[in-house]
């Protein structure tokens, strides 16, 4: 909970304490996504309806119950108004048959919530299964026009809904649905007449229930809208702490905060009172059939219409008839957000994948490192092309410098690279075979990558290190941590290789950078892509960083996104690119000589010192 | 949790009081249903004797039951009512509580519970802390009441009929602590493997470049797969414990109904039950309800110990924030800054500064001068103390030893609000604020006008981009200000920062998310709009202070240099490394001519 300081999967749906119960999400089409989700548990149908047959054997040997109960009362009653001793082995075999029945009844119950729970599990975990190998076959393009945090819901959230709903939903419609039909069929068989009295009353309950659910829907809106708006304020506020202060502005967000304060208690307490009213009022029905089934019950049991024992029966099976009802109303609303889940579920896990690659057979090893592109053609969207057509050529060993302003899509020049996107059109070879003519994992081996965000995972130093060849030995790894300049600072950590990285582990970013560069150097790639930004690294690792990666470079075809002039001109050649487009190419002296946008670029950096 | 109840006003507890009232007379109408009922059955059985028509007895059961029901649900809608209010009430007392004190903080409380733990107290926490309050207000007062009136009915019936009541509300007890018992632990551990089923696709996701680059799918795949099975393991577990709950409760109702009747019938049979077999069956109808309600009472009880201890995290933590003492003080008696003659504004005396909590200073007596309208940079490797420095001006943090003064009095004997007037503070992130960009220019200063705006914006380079939006000064800024770039948050902020036309500006290393050509316009415009005022600057890149008065070189909390970019070369080691590594030597000597 506390470290909720990256991204996390946004809170949707009700989800909130036992009475909660806002206006359930809406999905865009119900009917398909329930569909989707049938035929997705396709495989688990059988078991299914095992667990069905349970719940409904678990409801009706419970339903038994009390009419049983006052057949005992009514050999009672028999006793005492014809002046007899009472028939106790009679009651005896009554209250065996009791037992039996409950005893069946709990058994069948258990066993239905063990396979439900089962199953519920299997599904769950065999989504999430697919989801995260989906994440692997879906286009970068999918995940660049996204949030993480709407991913990472999926997962988590959405999953979590669709288990609920099938372990809980599923069979509290089915239960419901027989209790009410097997409590009107044992009323009937006690008294027709007071059946009809129940199921007259019926619809005050549906109509009283309706009522207070809208209420408490609407309520819970506000509600939640509100919650969401003070909780947004409180976070800007305390994210924004030391500028309110600074500019003197406490009072007026105070002003802020106190408006929404306000809002937020009104829908509060209101929608705390309507959904707490629903069980009282449901009871409030309940008591109300009571009363009927009293009065009506005595009147014929006088006139000899009826025993007592059924009466008592009845007045069981009243109170047993109004919550089933309360249930089916919130199954569906469960039901409406878990199709939304699905939707969103089903949605990610269709969604259109890389194209297959088994037809290629092609594998380059012993690659050189030459590097062509050939009248090459991009557009994130196809429409609007921002490479138009694009020929450079480079030798193996050559430095490519790759320049422009911040958002000039430096990294465009990675995504074809490493084919993470595709080209719309041109073609880029690899010492003269296309990388078209690869599979991904063979382009993917080719290169060494050293980006500005250096990701590591959590696990150990030396995990996080060998992660391109789970077989390099220690005394391997520790010569690319020599190169890399971070052999010492790993050593002098507890653990040294074995320490295991997470959240909390005091690595700078300079460090973190370091042992990318040595994870590059163990994968040991003809060719390179390296990220040089190193604004927030201080003065010395920022050498060591340089040095490290002097040494990644040597002897490897190598694109730079440079930030450093002398990394600039002792390029090869420089890719200057602008809003997205590569506008000049050439060395440092000929762009110069250009006077084009480049010089304008380079100049900008030491005006104050010439001006 | 109990302490947070201080957040109640006094004439809450009245109310409480009054509840307690209404509560127990909800209960008494409740539990004098079944004797209405038994009624009925004595009238049933009075008539089968006699023969005498109870039609119009029985009637009048039904309308004092009718009344009863009524006057039932009147106290519930009751009860709700007030437990509804004063929770909500109750919850938005804490949160302004909460929100007030993280207020008056200093940097130094919020680093301690750090923001985002900050951010779940005030919201999440105080959910928490309502839910259960509203809930205990419900339950902790019915609960007990009912227990006791239904006991108090069935005391003194019968001890046989007693017994499978006892033995039902013993059994309920034992069933649901021993789920408790199995599940609690299993439950937090669940909490711990979903973050962790979130860490490891937050990995998948954020590292999806380098996971691919490096062919390393399946290796993700099986590291997820492992989490995955530990999790739907401790999930079956967790509900497998809970699938004996509803037939676990059910059966013992069911149980203690049977034996009500049986053991009734057997008593009755024994003209052991009532004065007469037709009393006998009154009073046993009645105990099955009464057992009923007593055994339900129980189980609300239980929940209540169930979820109360819940709650009491969040009410801790809750309460941790609101005895924070504080580490800044207003001064008693602030000072009027009336004379502005000083020339020195600003004065740093021997001044030491110490995190709390850490054992060595990061600011070692340091000592500097700093006249009206200079430009003042300072410079150093991460750590050297450079910010931490500056913060100390504002008072984000108190000087440990020392003194900082401006105008000649100590920064600690102005009124904050004083103080922070002359200020205008410029962060690292460009932090902004929901709202359009004009409100949150108005942060700077309330009353500004359009005018004083679009100055503000010209200067800090930003009037191009804004005077793109559709909207203006209108345009929206969502929150943290996502729909905008870096560069030009940094911009706005510093616009924010000029509207107030400060004496003193404080950069914090606001340039390094500009690029280098935007970075020196934007100090140029500044150098030449606003002449008079005094800048100072922390920054990463020798580019961006080259043009400096002074350039203040620290290192380790220490002054090691000071001077212009010329004479630093010259004579300070620690500068001319870091101009080395950021510039060749060829540039450097270039920039000296």
């Amino acid at each position: 909970m506390e470290k909720n300081n990256k991204v996390n999967p946004p809170r949707r749906g009700p989800g909130f304490g036992p009475m909660g119960r806002g206006k359930p999400e809406k999905p865009k089409d119900f009917k398909g996504s329930i569909k989707k989700l049938l035929t997705y548990v396709r495989p688990f149908y059988p078991l299914m309806l095992v667990a069905i047959v349970f719940a409904i054997a678990g409801t009706v040997f419970n339903i038994v119950g009390p009419k049983l109960l006052g057949n005992i009362t009514n050999e009672v009653q028999i006793a005492i108004f014809g002046g007899i001793a009472i028939d106790l082995s009679k009651i005896t075999s009554i209250g065996i048959l009791l037992i039996v029945l409950y005893a069946l009844s709990f058994i069948s119950t258990l066993i239905q919530g063990f396979i439900m729970n089962e199953l519920t599990q299997k599904i769950s975990k065999k989504l999430r299964t697919d989801i995260t190998s989906k994440i692997n076959r879906l286009p970068l393009k999918y995940f660049d026009s996204r949030s993480y945090g709407d991913i990472l819901s999926i997962v988590t959230n959405d999953v979590d809904s669709i288990g609920q709903t099938l372990n809980q939903s599923l069979v509290t419609l089915i239960t419901s649905i027989t209790t009410i039909i097997g409590v009107i069929i044992m009323m009937l068989t006690i008294s027709w007449i007071m059946t009809l009295l129940v199921i007259v009353l019926l619809p005050l309950s549906v109509i009283l229930m309706g009522l207070i659910m809208k209420h408490s829907q609407k309520y819970f809106g506000i509600y939640q809208n509100g919650l969401g708006e003070i909780n947004g304020h409180i976070e800007e506020v305390y994210t924004g702490h030391n500028i309110i202060k600074v500019f003197n502005a406490s009072h007026r967000s105070k002003i802020e905060f106190d408006r929404m304060n306000k809002r937020l208690y009104e829908g509060t307490w209101k929608s705390q009172f309507f959904s707490g009213l629903m069980m009282p009022v449901m009871s409030f029905v309940g008591n109300f059939s009571y009363v009927a089934i009293s009065v009506v019950g005595g009147i014929l049991a006088i006139s000899g219409k009826i025993m007592i024992g059924g009466i008592q029966s009845m007045l069981q099976y009243v109170g047993r008839i109004n919550q089933p009802l309360m249930r089916i109303a919130q199954s569906f609303n469960q039901l409406q957000s878990t199709a939304a889940a699905a939707e969103r579920v089903f949605t990610f896990l269709e969604a259109e994948e890389m194209i297959a690659e088994d037809s290629l057979i092609e594998t380059l090893e012993d690659v050189k490192g030459d590097i062509e592109f050939s009248h090459v053609k991009f557009g994130y969207d196809e429409s609007i092309p921002i490479i138009h057509d694009f020929s450079m050529k480079a030798k193996s060993g050559q430095k490519i410098a790759i320049v422009g302003p911040t958002g000039a899509g430096k990294t465009t020049i990675v995504n074809l690279l490493m084919r993470f996107y595709e080209v719309n059109d041109g073609d880029i070879l690899i010492d003269g075979v296309s990388t078209k003519s690869l599979k991904r994992n063979n382009v993917h081996a080719l290169f060494g990558m050293v980006l500005q965000d250096s990701w590591l995972f959590e696990g150990t130093i030396k995990d996080n290190l060998i992660y391109s060849n789970p077989n390099t030995t220690l005394e391997e790894v520790r010569n690319a941590c020599r190169l890399a300049n971070i052999d010492h600072f790993i050593e002098s950590l507890p653990g040294g290789y074995d320490m295991v990285l997470d959240e909390n582990s005091s690595i700078s970013q300079g460090q973190k950078q370091l042992l990318t560069i040595a994870r590059a150097m163990i994968a040991n790639p003809p060719m390179l892509i390296l990220d040089e930004a190193t604004s927030s690294v201080d003065t010395r690792t920022e050498i060591l960083i340089q040095e490290a990666m002097d040494a990644l470079m040597k002897g490897r075809t190598t694109f730079v996104i440079a930030h450093r002039l002398s990394t600039i001109r002792n390029a090869d050649l420089i890719l200057v690119m602008k809003d997205g487009n590569i506008i000049e190419t050439g060395t440092h002296l000929e762009l110069i000589a250009q006077d084009g946008f480049y010089k304008d670029l380079y100049n900008s950096q030491f005006e104050t010192i010439e001006s | 949790m109990i302490k947070l109840l201080r957040y109640m006003k006094w004439w809450y507890w009245l109310i409480i009081v009054g509840m307690v009232g209404v509560v127990y007379q909800q209960v008494s109408f409740d539990l004098s249903i079944p004797e209405y009922i038994g009624n009925i059955i004595t009238y049933i059985g009075v008539g089968a004797q006699t023969g005498v028509s109870q039609t119009s007895n029985i009637l009048l059961e039904g309308l004092k039951m009718l009344g009863v029901v009524f006057g039932s649900i009147t106290c519930t809608i009751i009860v709700g009512y007030i437990a509804a209010r004063m929770g909500a009430a109750l919850s938005r007392n804490l949160r302004e509580g909460i929100y007030d004190k993280v207020d008056s903080f200093a940097m130094t409380e919020m680093m301690e519970f750090s923001t985002p733990s900050l951010i779940t107290r005030s919201t999440n926490d105080i959910s928490q802390v309502q839910m259960a309050f509203i809930f205990t207000l419900r339950m902790a007062i019915t609960a007990p009441i009912m227990a006791i009136k239904g006991i108090s009915k069935i005391v003194g019936i019968s001890n046989e009929l007693s017994l499978p009541v006892a033995i039902g509300i013993a059994m309920i007890i034992f069933l649901i602590t021993a789920i408790f018992i199995v599940v609690f632990p299993r439950f937090k551990k669940i909490q711990t493997l979903t973050d962790e089923l979130n860490l490891v696709t937050r990995e998948n996701l954020t590292g999806i470049r380098v996971i691919r680059a490096f062919n390393s799918e399946t290796y993700q795949e099986d590291k997820f797969e492992v989490v995955n099975d530990t999790l739907t393991k401790n999930n079956l577990e967790v509900n497998r414990a809970m699938a004996f709950m509803m037939p676990g409760m059910t059966i013992v109702m069911n149980g203690v109904n049977l034996a009500i009747i049986w053991t009734g019938a057997i008593l009755i049979n024994r003209l052991a039950l009532g004065a007469s077999p037709i009393e006998g069956l009154s009073l046993q109808t009645q105990f099955v309800t009464y057992a009923n309600q007593i055994i339900m009472s129980f189980m609300m009880l239980i929940m209540l110990f169930i979820m109360v201890p819940r709650a009491q995290v969040s009410g801790k933590r809750i309460d941790e924030v609101l005895k924070k003492g504080l580490s800044i003080f207003e001064s008693k008696t602030p000072a009027k800054n009336s004379e502005k003659l000083n020339k020195r504004l600003i004065q740093f005396r021997e001044v030491n500064f110490r995190y709390n909590g850490a054992d060595e200073c990061v600011i070692k007596d340091f000592n500097l001068e700093i006249n009206k309208g200079e430009t003042v940079a300072f410079i150093g490797s991460t750590g050297s103390g450079k910010s931490s420095l500056i913060n100390l001006i504002p008072r984000f943090y108190d000087v440990t030893k020392g003194e900082i003064l401006i105008h000649g009095i100590n920064v600690k004997d102005y009124s904050q609000e004083d103080l922070h007037e002359l200020i205008g503070y410029v962060p690292q992130s460009g932090t902004l604020f929901s709202g359009t960009i004009r409100s949150n220019m108005q942060v700077g200063k309330e009353d500004a006008t359009d005018e004083e705006i679009l100055e503000a914006l010209e200067i800090a380079n930003a009037s191009e981009f804004v005077s793109q939006l559709e909207l203006g000064l209108d345009a929206v800024i969502s929150q943290g200000g996502k729909n905008f770039s870096g560069g030009q948050k940094q911009r706005l902020s510093i616009a924010r920062a000029i509207v107030r036309n400060p004496e003193i500006y404080i950069f914090d290393d606001s340039f390094s998310a500009l690029d280098y050509k935007t970075d020196k316009l934007l100090r140029k415009a500044l150098n030449e709009k606003l002449p008079n005022s005094t800048k100072l600057i922390v920054a990463q890149r020798i580019g961006t202070i080259l043009t400096a008065d002074k350039i203040v070189v620290l290192e380790q909390g220490k002054l090691v240099g000071v001077g212009t970019h010329e004479t630093l070369l010259n004579d300070c080691a620690v500068y001319r490394e870091i101009a080395l590594s950021q510039l060749s030597q060829e540039e450097i000597e270039h920039g000296k001519k």
